[in-house]
């Protein structure tokens, strides 16, 4: 019985990735949303599609899902797919050398879990404008994207946006605050865990 | 000479807004920091009739005229009730220095009915310069005394008012976001939305009815369009990636934005409804913060295609752009002035963040405040006055300076931080 559901959910997902391209110049239709109440975080399913079915070769393991929690060795602390943030210097969108094993292991998952979706959110510290700040962000977010394209990871599964300076993680100002805003943070909607 | 009613449907609009009970919080607090030389003293009497605080008209005419600082009130105005007559007495008035002296009538009838009656006389030759009845409901008094206001400004001045505008702003208050929209006084602020994931970039379609505006809600920069008078928000630009900067062209029926769907941030235009998306440039940079000039020709923006931000100017029906700033490094979030001759931008100067105006036919360029994290200017539609967001004692504010850099002023709320503002259209 569990095996059957989990089969149906993986066909589910297949089709999904089968039907549901989606081509850039096309958007969400307009949503509306009661401006009224506090607008709780939508939680709006990825339309991103792979650019072919996936190869039946490529079996999803989901074994190691059940011993660990919904979010398996993405959220196990032991292993590198649990560090979800790469750091950025002061105006600057390049990967630093010391983060690369990092992307290498997103981007492994990535290409062994070909129904994974990732969204990627740039952020900048504090200084200057919202709006460069946002494009900024965006700069970083993107470099990601495209290192862990180059290694494995299918372009359709990862969603690259930034939040600019809208989302510090640390509120103060000194320099330490700043470098720890300055970074690409990784969220993964993968079988059990929506982190998006 | 009065004149019947106008601005009664006008009047009517604001209504729809009112009501702002319970929102204490996020009123605004003004406070004027400086002051302007050659200021016309003026002469404000108490009107008659105004027996109680809520019918203080002319106190809120007062206000309105020193606040934009190009008037100066004269000894003894509002301290007692001139009498409403077609021929008062103007020698005392001219003894303190007066240009104009402004008196009026406001009444309330047994059913609620509101009349506001005023009149503007020329202190020296006893003609008189203005006259307007207004009956409006007695909740659009403030609404009846800005409109008064609008008209002494620019009968004295030559300049249109903009007391009866309204602007927008961000309140931060803990984890809460409100986009708000007060009368320009920072009188009757409400939110218009409220959520815990951030808002930015709020701007005022030309007719004052929608604000278009970033929100984070979901998971990332998604442009929506709010019609004002409806509790509804309309996702109009939710492409893949980050969707920011937003501004409205004149014509009210299209927004540039920028789009990162095919890589990079670009500019592009959509129609007010989200359809039509097309590119407005194209470049391996990062292009954002567009901004229309009031003539719809101009389209400016901010660029680092040459190395760093700078800000640029290209025909909005597309063509080469051109650079405008060249000292720094740093130049970024333009605004411009109706009138199409003056740029606003904020500048780094030695590490610090600061409001910069460009006459753009000398290219003279001043810098008008001298604080260190201004951000987001938004000019007043008259072209007079700058409304931006800084920082005061660690605390987000918003300021307002005069383009000459002369009157500052400073709008805070009791709790929480201001960010973000936009000053709204003309509205007639």
């Amino acid at each position: 019985m569990r095996l059957t559901l989990k089969l149906a959910a993986v066909l589910a997902a297949l089709l999904m990735a089968a039907c549901s391209s989606t081509p850039t110049d096309q958007q969400k239709p307009a949503e509306v949303v009661d401006g009224q109440a506090t607008p709780t975080s939508q939680t709006t399913a990825p339309t991103t599609g792979a650019d072919s079915p996936a190869n039946p070769g490529q079996a999803i393991d989901l074994t190691a899902r059940t011993t660990n929690g919904p979010g398996g060795e993405l959220t196990d602390p032991k292993s590198t797919l649990s560090k979800r943030s790469v750091y950025f210097n002061f105006d600057e969108y390049s990967v630093r050398e010391e983060f690369r094993p990092l992307i290498q292991a997103h981007a492994s998952f990535l290409a062994k879990n070909r129904d994974a979706r990732m969204l990627i959110q740039g952020n900048t510290d504090e200084r200057g404008s919202r709006e460069y700040n946002i494009a900024l962000g965006q700069r970083r977010a993107e470099a990601m994207k495209r290192m862990m394209v180059l290694l494995g990871a299918q372009e359709a599964q990862i969603d690259a946006v930034s939040l600019g300076k809208e989302k510090p993680r640390r509120e103060g100002h000194t320099e330490a605050d700043w470098a720890e805003n300055r970074r690409g943070e990784i969220l993964y909607n993968s079988g059990a865990l929506k982190e998006f | 000479m009065v004149r019947p009613c106008k601005g009664l449907r006008w009047i009517g609009v604001f209504l729809a807004w009112a009501g702002a009970a319970g929102y204490a919080q996020a009123q605004l607090e003004i406070r004027i920091v400086g002051g302007g030389g050659n200021q016309i003293p003026i002469a404000v009497g108490a009107f008659a009739g105004e027996t109680s605080e809520a019918l203080q008209v002319s106190r809120v005419i007062a206000n309105d005229l020193t606040r934009s600082g190009r008037f100066r009130l004269v000894e003894g105005s509002l301290a007692t009730v001139v009498p409403d007559t077609d021929s008062p007495s103007l020698g005392e008035w001219r003894a303190r220095g007066a240009d104009a002296l402004v008196l009026g009538t406001t009444s309330v009838d047994a059913s609620g009915r509101a009349e506001v009656r005023y009149r503007m006389f020329d202190a020296t030759r006893g003609e008189q310069l203005l006259g307007t009845a207004y009956r409006p409901g007695a909740p659009q008094l403030r609404a009846t005394a800005h409109r008064i206001a609008d008209a002494i400004y620019e009968k004295l001045t030559g300049d249109r008012g903009v007391f009866s505008t309204r602007i927008a702003y961000i309140v931060k208050n803990g984890p809460r976001f409100e986009l708000t929209v007060a009368d320009a006084d920072g009188a009757n602020a409400a939110p218009v939305l409220i959520s815990n994931e951030p808002i930015l970039s709020p701007v005022w379609s030309p007719d004052g009815r929608s604000l278009a505006y970033v929100s984070l809600q979901n998971k990332k920069p998604v442009v929506y369009v709010q019609r004002l008078a409806e509790r509804r928000q309309i996702a109009v630009a939710n492409f893949r990636g980050s969707n920011s900067a937003p501004a409205w062209a004149p014509d009210g029926q299209h927004l540039a934005v920028v789009l990162t769907r095919d890589g990079g941030s670009q500019l592009f235009m959509i129609n007010a409804d989200g359809s039509g998306a097309r590119r407005l440039a194209s470049s391996s940079a990062i292009d954002t913060e567009p901004i229309f000039s009031a003539d719809g020709q101009w389209l400016y923006f901010t660029s680092d295609r040459g190395g760093a931000p700078q800000i640029y100017r290209m025909p909005a029906a597309g063509g080469e752009p051109h650079r405008l700033t060249f000292e720094g490094s740093y130049n970024v979030s333009p605004a411009i002035s109706a009138d199409g001759r003056i740029l606003a931008y904020i500048a780094r100067v030695g590490g610090q963040f600061r409001l910069a105006v460009m006459d753009l036919e000398s290219r003279q360029v001043q810098m008008v405040t001298d604080t260190s994290q201004d951000e987001s200017p938004s000019f007043a539609p008259n072209g007079k006055v700058i409304l931006y967001a800084t920082q005061s004692a660690g605390r987000g504010t918003l300021a307002a300076v005069s383009i000459d850099g002369r009157l500052k002023q400073t709008l805070s709320v009791a709790a929480g931080e201001v960010r973000g503002p936009a000053w709204g259209p003309f509205t007639q």
